[in-house]
């Protein structure tokens, strides 16, 4: 077994439960899909850069050997920038559930919405 | 041709000048009628000046020039050309945009907004202007835009009316419209010449007419130009403008705008005339909507309806000059340009007295105005007789040569076509233009008008009486006065010299006189016979032009909307799976016609740790899963995950990565429990079996084809990245030896300067969502809110709340530790600036929101904006030493007892990155905890962190 099939296996289940979770009808999950989705997405960018062990993108003069640096840069950003995201979509679907009641999103509206845990407050 | 380098700033001056007196009119609203028409008044009078200090040398053959680059490789270039026949249509514009403005003086009644027309009034002149002066053609197609979207603006004048509001979207729709096929139009003329400047473009007519994309360059050119001027069966939003105030249909919609395509028709008349399409789809548009046109104006009886379709009529008399393709017809065209535009710009006006003197515009609810308003009836009749084309008005002069022209121009092989097409509309001219002397101004007298009629003030008459006088002169001595401005033009349209031009009342009993004779004879008589005429129009129930566009408009946003709620019917899931399910389509497109194999790049044999922490990872993600509706139990197994990506980034040679990545990990996971407090923990399930399976089959295909992608490219070598550059700069450019760190702060700072930024509006949305949270149902529900989760006995836990100030000087000394070494050694402005936010939060979660917030000395706004504006103080001050944005310079610096060490401005650019995530992060989450506070405090009576008062923390326990 290779790191590699390790880093791309990885990646896949991550995609596959991000998608599935993202795709279900209340918004926490929504958000959890996103987050797994974005631990996906820059683990890959940062694998197209290849992967080396031992080898961090300090320089020394005369190292010809080492971990590629740019995808390093941009996925560094992208680790801040998928945080911003996050967060903007958790405070987004907080409104959104104090504001309508319901944390649905599947576009159903039901004449008796159910009744969720701290409705059992009066 | 000579050029005067001299004058060509002037140009720009003659170019900016509208602009400019747009901009002073808008910020001086408040200034007095008089101020403003003033103001507005100056970039005519400066611009005619300008014009006539340019005329003798444009008029004797020259072209006046000036040139910028603006983006050459598009091939857009800030690049003004005046020639002759640029100065002509300049002069139009400028000479009735001056009499309209001291028009509209008069004409705006006291409650319109005059500084908001007259500014709408020069933002369109300095476009037309633009139109007339570019001398690139892309350049030509801004301005272009610009005078449909100013005129949308102008016939929206009246926006509290209907008709207003209809009439400016019609008018944006089909002029926009063409605009768009002119785009496609001017940029295949450009691609087949091979640059987009006019001068290029006019020397290459012969490459362009034989090249294969010649016709739909010409069609979508033409497309263009016919909506413009309001060409069959483009015409019918022109009536519809005329809910404008009547300056602007004076100005637009008769004497300029309309007239842009004819311009255009000419300005290109060179390159695109001269083969059979051209003529007949040119000319036989023209002729059609020159009776067209005509027939419907004898019909109508609103004055400004007659006027508008009688400028339909003579903007087709303009196209089907141009679309004969000889030199003497399109002399003729530039001469009735003119004149068409000075005696139907009277027309307006006058049409605009007669409405504001009487208080209607039905000609049937008028008559015998002669003696009632003589100064006002005197200009009307002149000016339509003019129209009419009697002698010895301007109007005869160019008619009769139309019908010159006319006379000898073969359709299709016969000679008789379009000779009896011209005399029809000669023939309907005559008709309306005598209806409008006749049923207006003489007759009987109704017995009563909508108000007293009597002749305006001097200001409303003059402007137009100058028009007149010019009509009439023009008509007398045509030699002296239009031979020296018409022939240089024509010569400009032509493209070489122009035929001998010999304007004369009399030319001898020619065939055009005859035909003549005829039109006026028989123009006479339908005006006797109008009655029974217009009884049998009106039974003839004529296609209703703003019906079938409305309805088409209709039709074109039901599909629209349709189309939406099939994507879109509030449903995100539905959005989301076909956003999944089309990049899994794309995916496995890529790999149907690629095909798919693995590379041979040596893989790196895994360690068993590494294995042990994948197996990890791998539960983790199962966990989440399966617990899904455990919602706090869920946080705790995403944060395995993101520990294991980690640790990843640790091993696989990303120390900076790691560090990002676990400091993101713990906000990240404070922010989700943060929300969740307020959130339901425990929701019942929602989908149904089959739904569940079919997300998994598409989670399942989305995560194999993002997991083969990934694999093929990690087994393949890498193609000659560009990060060489990087690692062999990085010192010796940058100034320091983490890659990455100088990546970000120096060679792509200016991607990490759009990032903060965006860091920051992400943080600013979240404050502005969550700040009127207190208001309206969600303050209700807030109100209501109950604790659902079983509490800890103590509020502010001591151990904590201890261990969390302890924390604080040493975790902002790590902060301000990694921040320094960043440049050199893993770390940097991202890392530091979580970590420092780390520890702050810590001390709003172990003393509570009020007590943190109570010694929060810097506003997060401020400190976000302060991280900004360091970061971009930074990226420009490179500009003052003469270097390109974001270069950063740095140096080593000895000092006694510290040592050497490095100063480099991309550090304080870092520092902006730094302020910039901690405003951020703190400002997120201190507001969602203040929010969270918000809801628990009427509940619990807060005793307050220890050491508010320990005396009485102590007490309470006792």
């Amino acid at each position: 077994m290779s790191i590699e099939f390790l880093v791309a296996s990885a990646i896949a289940v991550l995609t596959a439960a991000g998608i599935y979770l993202a795709l279900r009808g209340r918004t926490f999950p929504v958000v959890l899909g996103l987050a797994m989705l974005s631990y996906a997405i820059n683990l890959f960018l940062f694998a197209i850069g290849r992967l080396t062990v031992n080898r961090p993108p300090l320089y020394e003069k005369g190292v010809t050997d080492y971990a590629d640096p740019l995808p390093q840069a941009l996925v560094l950003t992208a680790i801040v920038i998928s945080f911003a995201m996050t967060a903007l979509a958790v405070v987004l679907s907080l409104r959104s559930f104090l504001e309508t009641g319901t944390d649905q999103v599947d576009g159903i509206v039901e004449a008796d919405p159910p009744q969720p845990d701290r409705e059992a407050a009066p | 041709m000579g050029v005067d380098p001299e004058k060509n700033l002037f140009l720009v001056l003659l170019c900016l000048l509208p602009f400019v007196g747009t901009l002073l009119l808008s910020i001086m609203g408040r200034a007095g009628r008089n101020a403003q028409a003033a103001i507005a008044v100056i970039p005519a009078i400066a611009g005619l000046a300008l014009l006539g200090w340019f005329a003798p040398l444009v008029l004797s053959g020259g072209v006046v020039q000036w040139h910028m680059a603006w983006v050459p490789t598009l091939g857009l270039e800030l690049s003004l050309r005046l020639d002759a026949l640029g100065l002509l249509f300049a002069g139009l514009i400028l000479g009735i945009g001056l009499l309209i403005i001291l028009y509209a003086r008069f004409y705006l009644s006291a409650k319109d907004a005059m500084g908001r027309f007259l500014a709408m009034l020069l933002l369109f002149q300095g476009a037309m202007l633009g139109i007339a002066l570019s001398g690139n053609i892309l350049l030509l197609l801004i301005f272009w835009e610009l005078t449909s979207l100013s005129s949308f603006l102008l016939i929206g004048f009246r926006s509290d009316t209907a008709e207003g509001r209809q009439g400016a979207r019609m008018a944006l729709a089909v002029t926009g419209g063409g605009g768009l096929a002119l785009i496609g139009g001017l940029v295949l003329l450009g691609t087949i010449a091979g640059s987009f400047e006019l001068a290029d473009i006019l020397a290459s007519g012969d490459l362009i007419r034989s090249s294969t994309l010649y016709p739909v360059a010409l069609i979508l050119i033409l497309l263009g130009c016919f909506t413009k001027s309001a060409q069959f069966p483009f015409h019918f939003w022109l009536p519809h403008a005329m809910a404008a105030p009547t300056p602007v249909s004076a100005y637009l919609h008769s004497a300029t705008m309309v007239k842009a395509g004819v311009f255009l028709l000419a300005r290109f008349w060179p390159v695109l005339s001269g083969t059979d399409l051209w003529f007949y789809l040119v000319t036989t548009t023209g002729l059609v909507t020159m009776i067209l046109g005509a027939a419907v104006a004898l019909f109508r009886h609103d004055l400004k309806a007659i006027l508008a379709y009688s400028t339909i009529s003579h903007l087709g008399l303009l196209t089907m000059l141009f679309g004969f393709g000889t030199p003497v017809a399109a002399m003729v065209g530039v001469f009735h340009l003119l004149n068409h535009a000075v005696f139907k710009a009277a027309l307006f006006m006058n049409a605009g007295i007669v409405d504001h003197e009487t208080g209607t515009r039905d000609i049937r609810l008028l008559g015998g105005l002669a003696t009632l308003m003589p100064i006002t009836a005197t200009l009307g009749i002149v000016a339509s007789a003019s129209m009419a084309g009697l002698p010895p008005l301007a109007g005869f002069l160019s008619k009769e040569m139309m019908l010159e022209e006319a006379g000898h121009t073969l359709w299709a092989g016969q000679s008789w076509i379009v000779p009896l097409g011209a005399v029809i509309g000669a023939t309907l001219s005559v008709a309306y233009s005598l209806r409008y002397i006749v049923h207006l101004y003489f007759g009987p007298r109704p017995a009563s008008y909508p108000a007293q009629p009597h002749d305006p003030p001097f200001g409303l008459w003059a402007p137009s009486a100058l028009l007149v006088v010019l009509t009439i002169l023009v008509g007398l001595f045509p030699q002296t006065l239009t031979v020296g401005l018409v022939t240089p033009a024509a010569a400009i349209v032509t493209g070489g010299t122009a035929p001998p031009f010999k304007p004369a009342l009399w030319h001898g009993v020619t065939p055009a006189l005859v035909m003549s004779i005829v039109a006026v004879a028989v123009g006479a008589l339908m005006l006797w016979l109008h009655a029974p005429l217009l009884r049998t129009w009106d039974a003839l129930r004529l296609p209703d032009a703003k019906r079938m566009f409305d309805r088409a408009l209709e039709w074109l946003v039901d599909r629209a909307s349709d189309m939406t709620r099939a994507i879109h019917n509030g449903s995100l899931q539905r959005q989301l799976s076909l956003l999944f399910l089309v990049a899994i389509l794309v995916g496995a497109l890529g790999v149907w016609t690629g095909g798919y194999s693995p590379g041979t790049r040596p893989t790196i044999p895994a360690h068993p740790v590494a294995i042990l922490a994948w197996g990890l990872l791998v539960a983790a993600v199962i966990a989440v899963v399966k617990a899904q509706r455990q919602r706090y139990l869920t946080l705790v197994y995403i944060s395995v995950v993101g520990l294991v990506v980690s640790l990843a980034f640790v091993y696989l040679s990303a120390p900076d990565l790691a560090l990002t990545q676990i400091s993101v990990e713990v906000v990240t996971i404070l922010l989700l429990l943060l929300a969740l407090n307020l959130m339901p923990k425990q929701p019942v399930r929602l989908s149904s079996n089959s739904l569940r399976l079919r997300d998994g089959l598409i989670g399942l295909t989305g995560g194999t084809v993002a997991g083969l992608a990934a694999w093929a490219v990690m087994t393949r070598e890498p193609n000659d990245p560009i990060s060489a550059y990087h690692w062999a700069n990085s010192y010796s450019g940058g100034g320091g030896t983490n890659v990455v760190n100088v990546t970000l702060v120096d060679f792509r700072a200016f991607d990490t300067f759009g990032e903060i930024t965006v860091l920051g509006i992400a943080a600013l949305t979240i404050f502005a969502l969550l700040q009127p949270v207190a208001r309206g149902p969600s303050g209700q529900r807030l109100r209501e809110w109950v604790a659902d989760l079983p509490r800890s006995p103590e509020r502010h836990p001591m151990m904590f709340a201890v261990a969390a100030r302890l924390l604080l000087p040493l975790a902002t000394m790590i902060g301000l530790f990694i921040f320094l070494r960043g440049h050199n050694l893993p770390g940097g402005g991202f890392i530091a600036g979580l970590v420092v936010s780390i520890a702050m939060l810590m001390q709003y979660m172990a003393s509570g929101f009020e007590w943190a917030d109570q010694r929060r000395r810097i506003d997060e706004h401020m400190l976000i904006g302060l991280g900004v504006t360091i970061a971009a103080l930074t990226g420009l001050g490179s500009l003052f030493f003469g270097a390109p944005l974001f270069t950063s310079a740095f140096g080593y610096v000895t000092l006694p007892l510290v040592g050497t060490f490095e100063l480099a401005t991309a550090m304080l650019f870092d520092v902006g990155v730094a302020m910039t995530v901690i405003g951020a992060v703190m400002l997120a989450l201190a507001e969602l905890s203040h929010i969270a506070q918000r809801a628990e405090k009427a509940l619990v009576e807060d005793d307050g962190p220890m050491d508010i008062d320990p005396a009485k923390l102590r007490g309470r326990r006792a």
